[in-house]
């Protein structure tokens, strides 16, 4: 196991450190692009022209499923990590699996919820609420999407070359993205769902 | 012929009919004349694939004077048409094209690109580094920002140039009212030249927290690198919030949305704030930079090092803070109410206060100084009073309740132009023949430079001023025409004038560019004006791998010290140096970028997919690509540094 005293391996060339340094600077920009999103949500919740409000469509099972899986895939990400540090590669990849599995779960339960809105009479169109609730939450959606196919190409290089400085550098910066997105979605949990079922 | 009818031009004129046949004739004309002199390769393999952040610089620095030609025709046919009462030279529709197309070229296209093009060139120079931090994004970013350019400028021959203003407030910019899609461009093509910025501001944050020299503590960065810094988290920051108003704008223009519609709870001021909430650091994102080159500049021409660097460290802080909270002042007339407008009325007065000590900190600078007048020390000596009387009416502008008075009028207009034309104009003007020397190897004529200065400071005074006094007798902004008994007349005669200098003044820069690239000696040295900062340290032209040893640094101006302290830069041996290769992903993605958003501005999905597929097979097969760069040897550097010409060290 690597001892305080020495650099984990994805921190071990000078491109490596810049990389990391580079994708918290972007952390950063998403958490103000996040963050307008909110705004125009809070600012739009009770615009609801003639649909239904967000009140009258939060379902707690549903949303507790998403929060349950997207939370969990956090964890066993982390574990994917630490089994990176501890050169394990087997059980990396089962934990970054079962990562992606979680998080595609999640996208397919988020789509199955679209559903539910669109049967329930919430279009994209159908009033300034809508609109900025299909953005909030379609915007997340899409950046988890996006990390499943991100994933997926991580999970093939590291079975390809191993854990290299090069893949373990990625496979870091994955899991800061994965983390990421989970914090955000504790807001849309608190702030969207919670805020609009009381 | 259905198909073909969307990307007609809505008001069609003899001039627009002329320029696409211009614009024709010049591609035509560029592409034949690469093919004749067989220049394919050579622009392939040194322009278009290059990830240095030279040539990367010098790109963006042609680009955006290219797009100051585009903006400053746009200006000039404004200024022609409201010479004289009455005047029928354009129509209303595009008198409305024209000042929204010359907004949007020169804040997005001109401005940005410029500050950019010095960001790129000088800041890795001046902290003593090889090249970026991402030199393969940055590669990106230009091409981002180049083809978010090309597509904007591509409405004016195809399918209709935006017409709503810059701001391109909703509901004016929804579909109801700006049916044609013109809007759709503004909002793509800003998309794309955004994304490529966002970019770019990570890069140069990443760049100069990790990468100056040995002993470059933050405190002994030079000022323009602190300006940069301070940029680039401005743009981190606020970009995105122009990412999300965009993103809900093309939505509503698309897919029929209601973010900023009037009806279905749609709030068109959601807008205006988030436009502003982004738009009011962009003011600063836009003047910071000239700040740090001022402020390199007068210390270089008055010999004398920086009055007060802390407090300009602390100012240039302290004003990218209020940056964020003052945006409601854009709009004090459309409804907030006394309090919220009491309070940004004070936060932006308050920025008055850095800027000044900014202000008394160069005049310091310059007390007792030897004055050297050379061209970029007299666009900073002309900034300084021409600035401070557009500072000085913005703080009129202000003030809340007389707001109501000058809100919308000329006077607003004669405002931003005061402070953004010798506030970011002249800085470039200024930075680019400074540095030019670095850049090219040869000195910009000062002769005909100064003669292009005064043009340029009497034409931007003659040009504005006026506009002070039409505003406050009621002349409105975005007017096409006015009649007679207005009493404008002689006044916008006036400022036509004014424009007139001003373009005989850009006229005399390429005309110096010419006679300077054809006469100008090439024995400069390293170091042509006596200069104090990491830039000048180097050989001129620059190396690819710019420092042929890691400068050592001990003070806030290690070239002045090394000089005439008799401190050592160079101490170590002459490595191996590992240079990132050249690629052509980054120009081949921008590609798909241009062709996805020409789609989206027509609605055409299946070019919008194939287009987006590109994007992302690009990107999978950038993740999968081992490309460790290559290290130029040891002997080949000694060789490079042994043939350069100028001093040795």
């Amino acid at each position: 196991m690597t001892t305080e005293h020495s650099t984990p391996m994805e921190y071990s060339t000078e491109t490596n450190a810049l990389n990391i340094i580079g994708f918290w600077v972007f952390i950063g920009a998403e958490i103000a692009l996040f963050a307008t999103l909110f705004a125009a949500y809070f600012i739009m919740e009770g615009r609801i022209a003639d649909g239904p409000s967000g009140g009258h469509l939060f379902v707690i099972s549903t949303l507790m499923i998403q929060t349950f899986v997207l939370l969990t895939s956090s964890f066993t990400i982390g574990l994917g990590v630490n089994a990176m540090r501890l050169g394990r590669k087997g059980a990396a990849l089962t934990f970054f699996i079962i990562t992606l599995v979680l998080g595609a779960g999640f996208v397919g339960v988020e789509i199955y919820e679209f559903y539910e809105y669109v049967h329930e009479g919430l279009n994209l169109q159908t009033s300034a609420f809508s609109a900025a609730l299909f953005t909030l939450l379609g915007t997340h959606g899409a950046h988890v999407s996006f990390g499943l196919f991100w994933g997926i190409g991580i999970i093939i290089q590291i079975v390809k070359y191993g854990f290299t400085p090069r893949t373990a550098n990625k496979t870091f910066i994955f899991s800061l993205y994965w983390h990421f997105l989970d914090v955000v979605w504790i807001f849309i949990f608190s702030f969207v769902y919670l805020k609009g079922m009381m | 012929m259905e198909f073909f009818k969307q990307f007609a031009v809505p008001n069609p004129t003899p001039t627009i009919y002329l320029s696409m046949v211009a614009i024709g004739l010049t591609l035509i004309a560029v592409l034949a004349g690469i093919t004749y002199f067989k220049k394919w390769g050579y622009l392939w393999s040194e322009w278009l694939t290059t990830v240095d952040h030279k040539r990367i610089g010098i790109m963006y620095l042609i680009s955006a004077l290219l797009m100051l030609f585009r903006g400053g025709v746009d200006a000039l046919m404004m200024r022609a048409q409201t010479s004289m009462p009455g005047n029928e030279l354009l129509s209303a529709a595009e008198y409305n094209e024209i000042f929204t197309t010359h907004g949007v070229v020169m804040i997005f296209f001109m401005a940005m690109a410029f500050i950019t093009a010095l960001m790129n060139f000088v800041v890795p120079l001046q902290i003593g580094a090889r090249d970026v931090a991402f030199p393969r994004l940055n590669a990106l970013s230009f091409w981002l920002y180049f083809m978010g350019a090309m597509l904007f400028n591509l409405s004016f021959v195809i399918g209709g140039s935006p017409s709503s203003g810059w701001t391109s407030y909703f509901p004016l910019a929804g579909n109801e009212l700006s049916p044609h899609i013109g809007t759709n461009y503004y909002m793509i093509a800003l998309q794309i030249a955004g994304l490529g910025t966002l970019i770019t501001g990570i890069n140069f944050i990443v760049t100069i927290f990790k990468m100056r020299a040995p002993g470059m503590k933050l405190m002994k960065m030079p000022l323009f690198t602190w300006s940069a810094l301070i940029t680039n988290l401005l743009i981190t920051f606020a970009f995105p919030v122009l990412t999300v108003a965009l993103a809900m704008g093309t939505m509503d223009r698309l897919f029929g949305t209601h973010f900023f519609t009037m009806d279905n709870g749609g709030m068109a001021m959601l807008w205006a704030n988030f436009f502003w909430v982004w738009g009011h650091p962009e003011v600063y994102i836009l003047v910071l930079p000239a700040f740090g080159i001022y402020s390199e500049v007068i210390s270089t021409f008055s010999k004398r090092n920086l009055y007060g660097y802390t407090s300009m460290v602390v100012s240039i802080v302290v004003i990218s803070t209020l940056a964020f909270l003052v945006w409601v002042h854009h709009f004090f007339t459309m409804g907030q109410g006394a309090l919220v407008n009491s309070i940004f009325s004070i936060t932006t007065m308050a920025i008055a206060i850095p800027t000044g000590i900014k202000i008394f900190n160069w005049l310091f600078t310059m007390w007792k100084g030897k004055i050297q007048f050379t061209v970029p020390m007299l666009y900073s000596l002309g900034f300084i009073p021409i600035f401070t009387i557009g500072g000085v009416t913005g703080v009129m502008l202000g003030i809340a309740s007389a707001d109501y008075q000058y809100h919308n009028t000329m006077f607003l207009v004669a405002h931003f132009h005061l402070v953004i034309i010798p506030g970011v104009v002249f800085a470039m003007l200024a930075g680019m023949t400074y540095w030019w020397p670095k850049m090219f190897g040869f000195m910009l004529n000062e002769r005909i430079g100064k003669w292009a200065f005064w043009n340029i400071a009497i034409g931007t005074c003659l040009a504005f001023f006026p506009m002070f006094i039409s505003g406050l007798d009621g002349q409105a902004r975005r007017m096409y025409t006015y009649s007679e008994v207005a009493g404008f007349g002689i006044w916008n005669l006036l400022s036509f004038f004014g424009a007139l200098g001003l373009a005989m003044g850009f006229i005399l820069i390429v005309f110096n560019v010419y006679y300077s690239a054809r006469y100008a000696s090439r024995d400069i040295g390293d170091d042509p004006w006596d200069a104090r900062t990491l830039e000048w340290a180097t050989r001129t032209p620059v190396p690819e791998y710019n420092f042929a040893v890691t400068p050592q640094v001990d003070s806030r101006e290690p070239l002045w010290d090394s000089k005439y302290e008799g401190k050592t830069l160079f101490k170590e041996e002459i490595k191996d140096i590992h240079m990132p290769n050249n690629s052509g992903q980054p120009f081949i993605m921008t590609i798909f970028f241009f062709v996805a958003g020409f789609g989206l501005v027509f609605s055409m999905w299946p070019v919008v997919y194939v287009a987006a597929a590109g994007i992302a097979v690009l990107l999978f097969i950038r993740s999968f690509e081992r490309d460790d760069g290559r290290h130029i040897h040891a002997e080949e550097v000694r060789e490079t540094e042994n043939n350069k010409r100028g001093d040795t060290r």
